[in-house]
């Protein structure tokens, strides 16, 4: 029973992720029709963003250390970060270790611009342009952005850890009444879970209560007919990329305490995410979210050990069993619209 | 009427001597042109520096390069003369290799098998690649070495850990100076226990490829000998990023200790996420629980940060070791490139230096010459205290460092502390030990190629 519990709980946190890039996915797919491939890029360059702001925090000046030598025998370099000039050491140290949190504030307009850039810039000139112009030139453009994180940052992962107030876990099992220990969960997991929830609802609410939103719903539903109104439905859609891009940058940015961010860690993602989108079915919002924490909970328990031991590798193609099930029996996928991807 | 001598006799001796005459220069010429493969025939002799340009490993084959280049500086006399300087062999003097000036090639192995043999081919065949030196991945070391031994060429392994590369896939052109998953677990195993105690309940997780293997066999026999208990060895894809769904049931399992058999960005993630479960503050049996990481690296252990302290593991070799020839090493590199060599580079210098080495002692390039050299050399000043590369399955023989994650480190680079040295006795086992590809397991005959 607690294994089951256990696993659960690992696949909310995995489903979170899965479903925040998966939405952001449909978003751009239901409004401009493009499959953006580079979509997972834009999950890397999020968890970049807190590397930076963590980087920017962290500038420092540097001191000679007479008492202590490097490896050369030469007195030590110390940096001290200019927090510490500006508002004493532990104030620094306190905002240094809220890196990840603090870097929301900056991530989201750097992902906005990032979204609209690229828009406007590349992936406009291939809205009348098949599908697959479309995969090559946005998994192209994945490409090009990983290198060009590698090449700033090197291709190591970068420890970008959460401030020490959510370290450690949480006895989840001990709340339930079992024997400590049997379910932990990491405080930063369950923070990540409910943001994600928090995100997701944010999306949802903007389209179904606001009047912008539902000028994109009915540009999703009817693009033409909503043209003719006079509506600038173009402009709208641009700022759902810049949206969607956030939204991606935001799951990478809470991200990075969970695993250190390397540069190809948007492409783990994107295979997954695709997957994802597909079983919830094409343009269909509530169907991404509920594939990502389905498949997400499966993979999990598909990690087991008790399972292995019965289906080795099990673990490495359950999402493509599941997707293959799926879609054999439902072929436009959990929630898919008719119509869609279809023409 | 004269006598003539021609008799049918002495027409076939002449015309055999004659025969013989002719061919003579013609097997000598064709000797000396083609006796091995890219035999250097200028003043300059090319080696090939197959590594990690791109991928997962970039920055430790960024490592390995610089080594290599720092090497060939110093084989052709310039800088400070590096290792040479301690290396007890005094053939080489800075005037490159048998009097031939060192130049290289690099190729870009991608950390990928495929990749790795294509560009390892292209260095040998396009551009006269007399060795082929390189690694960070037992996969790829283990495929180049076999297509080194049908070229023709000798390789000398970059960092390569698994016990197959000189164990069950042991090549004749092939030599491994780097440290194994054997030594590893015989290192190991005596100081955690020390530490530990030997009453221990150890849960393995196992990245899912040949390296990983080996070095789950290896740790679980050496701590199994010592009285640990394996409660159980969960296969990872290596692919993973997440590792929670795997760490999770460990406390339920009933162990006390997690062995994490990965490596790079397996080992980075899976030690995080093992530190975020707080896997680290509980108590299982009475006991602290505790995290192993077989293999270390410098380049690793800074992607894990602060999650590293106070953990366990094991290399070949580290920047603050105090002995003559790693100093020179670390003075060398830092003052060229302003940091500490990590063991990459150190292993992929050291190959470099005996390499050149062992065909100045054998006064030929010829593969099989360098081979003879190699075998069974022992030799020291090369920062891990006398070594032996052994004849028998082309393995070096040497001390190897128990490490722990340091406390408080005082740089990006002082991230580990070493334990202890353990000596070389104590991690040698027979050439034909079972963990090593049993009797079954020949190097073959060496081959000169051309």
């Amino acid at each position: 029973m607690e294994a089951i519990i256990l696993q659960i709980l690992n696949g909310l946190d995995k489903g979170s992720a899965y479903a925040l890039i998966a939405l952001g996915l449909t978003l751009i797919f239901g409004t401009l029709g493009v499959v953006n491939f580079a979509h997972g890029a834009l999950f890397m360059i999020g968890a970049f963003c807190a590397v930076t702001f963590s980087r920017i925090l962290t500038l420092s000046r540097t001191v000679i250390d007479e008492t202590q030598t490097d490896f050369l025998g030469n007195p030590l370099k110390v940096d001290v970060p200019y927090l510490h000039d500006l508002f004493g050491q532990a104030t620094g140290d306190a905002i240094i270790d809220w890196a990840v949190p603090l870097s929301i504030l900056f991530t989201v307009p750097v992902m906005m611009f990032v979204g609209y850039a690229m828009e406007r810039g590349l992936i406009k000139h291939f809205y009348n342009r098949p599908h697959a112009d479309q995969i090559l030139v946005t998994f192209g453009l994945a490409i090009v952005l990983q290198e060009v994180i590698k090449y700033f940052y090197g291709a190591n992962p970068i420890p970008t850890p959460a401030p020490q107030a959510f370290a450690g876990s949480l006895d989840f099992g001990a709340l339930l009444g079992f024997d400590p220990n049997l379910i932990i969960y990491p405080y930063w997991r369950i923070i990540y879970f409910v943001f994600s929830a928090i995100i997701i609802g944010a999306v949802f609410a903007f389209l179904q209560y606001t009047t912008f939103g539902m000028v994109v719903r009915a540009g999703m539903a009817d693009r033409e007919t909503v043209g003719l109104l006079g509506i600038n439905i173009d402009k709208r859609f641009t700022i759902m990329f810049g949206l969607a891009a956030a939204v991606a940058g935001l799951a990478g940015v809470m991200y990075t305490p969970i695993n250190s961010p390397n540069y190809h860690m948007g492409m783990d993602f994107l295979v997954l995410s695709f997957v994802v989108v597909v079983v919830g079915g094409m343009g269909s919002l509530p169907g991404a979210v509920l594939a990502g924490f389905l498949l997400g909970i499966l993979e999990s328990f598909a990690s087991m050990r008790e399972v292995l031991e019965i289906l080795p590798g099990l673990n490495q193609i359950i999402i493509y069993l599941v997707a293959i099930i799926i879609l054999l029996t439902r072929p436009r996928g959990l929630m898919g619209r008719k119509g869609v991807m279809e023409d | 009427m004269s006598k003539s001598n021609f008799t049918r006799r002495g027409l076939l001796k002449t015309s055999a001597v004659a025969g013989a005459g002719l061919a003579l220069p013609t097997i000598f010429t064709a000797q000396s042109a083609h006796a091995f493969t890219n035999e250097p025939t200028g003043g300059t002799v090319t080696l090939g520096f197959n590594v990690p340009q791109t991928g997962p490993y970039a920055d430790e084959g960024a490592d390995e390069l610089r080594a290599y280049q720092l090497a060939v500086e110093h084989l052709n006399g310039g800088g400070d003369g590096g290792m040479l300087n301690t290396f007890s062999s005094k053939e080489l003097d800075g005037t490159g290799i048998l009097g031939k000036k060192v130049e290289y090639v690099t190729g870009d192995t991608q950390t990928k098998s495929d990749a790795a043999r294509a560009s390892a081919k292209s260095m040998i065949e396009k551009d006269g690649a007399i060795m082929i030196t390189g690694g960070s991945s037992s996969g790829v070391a283990v495929a180049v070495q076999a297509l080194c031994q049908e070229a023709g060429v000798i390789f000398m392994a970059g960092l390569t850990h698994s016990n197959d590369t000189t164990g069950k896939d042991k090549k004749a052109n092939g030599f491994r100076h780097f440290f194994n998953s054997y030594m590893s677990g015989a290192a190991l195993a005596p100081v955690l226990a020390n530490a530990y105690g030997k009453d221990r309940k150890a849960y393995h997780l196992t990245a899912d490829y040949n390296w990983g293997y080996t070095t789950e066999e290896a740790v679980r026999a050496s701590t199994e000998a010592m009285g640990w208990e394996t409660v159980a060895a969960v296969k990872t894809p290596l692919t993973q990023t997440d590792f929670s769904s795997y760490i999770a049931p460990v406390l339920q399992s009933g162990a006390d200790t997690l062995v994490l058999n990965h490596y790079g960005g397996n080992m980075v993630n899976s030690l995080t996420n093992a530190v975020q479960f707080g896997l680290r503050d509980k108590q299982v049996n009475g006991k602290d629980f505790q995290i192993v990481v077989p293999l270390y690296s410098r380049l690793m252990a800074k992607g894990a940060g602060a999650n590293v302290k106070g953990i366990f593991g094991s290399t070949n070799w580290h920047w603050s070791l105090q002995d003559a020839g790693s100093k020179a090493f670390v003075k060398s590199f830092g003052t060229k490139y302003g940091f500490p060599p990590s063991q990459a580079a150190h292993t992929t210098y050291v190959q470099t230096l005996l390499y050149a080495d062992a065909v100045q002692r054998a006064g030929s390039f010829a593969p099989c010459a360098v081979a003879e050299a190699l075998e069974d050399f022992e030799f020291d000043g090369l920062g891990n205290g006398k070594t032996l590369y052994r004849g028998a399955d082309h393995q070096c023989f040497k001390d190897v460092l128990v490490v722990k994650g340091k406390e408080n480190p005082t740089s990006e680079f002082d991230l580990l502390e070493i334990v202890e040295v353990t000596p070389a006795e104590q991690v040698t086992y027979a050439p034909d030990h079972p963990q090593m590809g049993g009797p079954e397991a020949v190097l073959g005959a060496c081959n000169n190629g051309a």
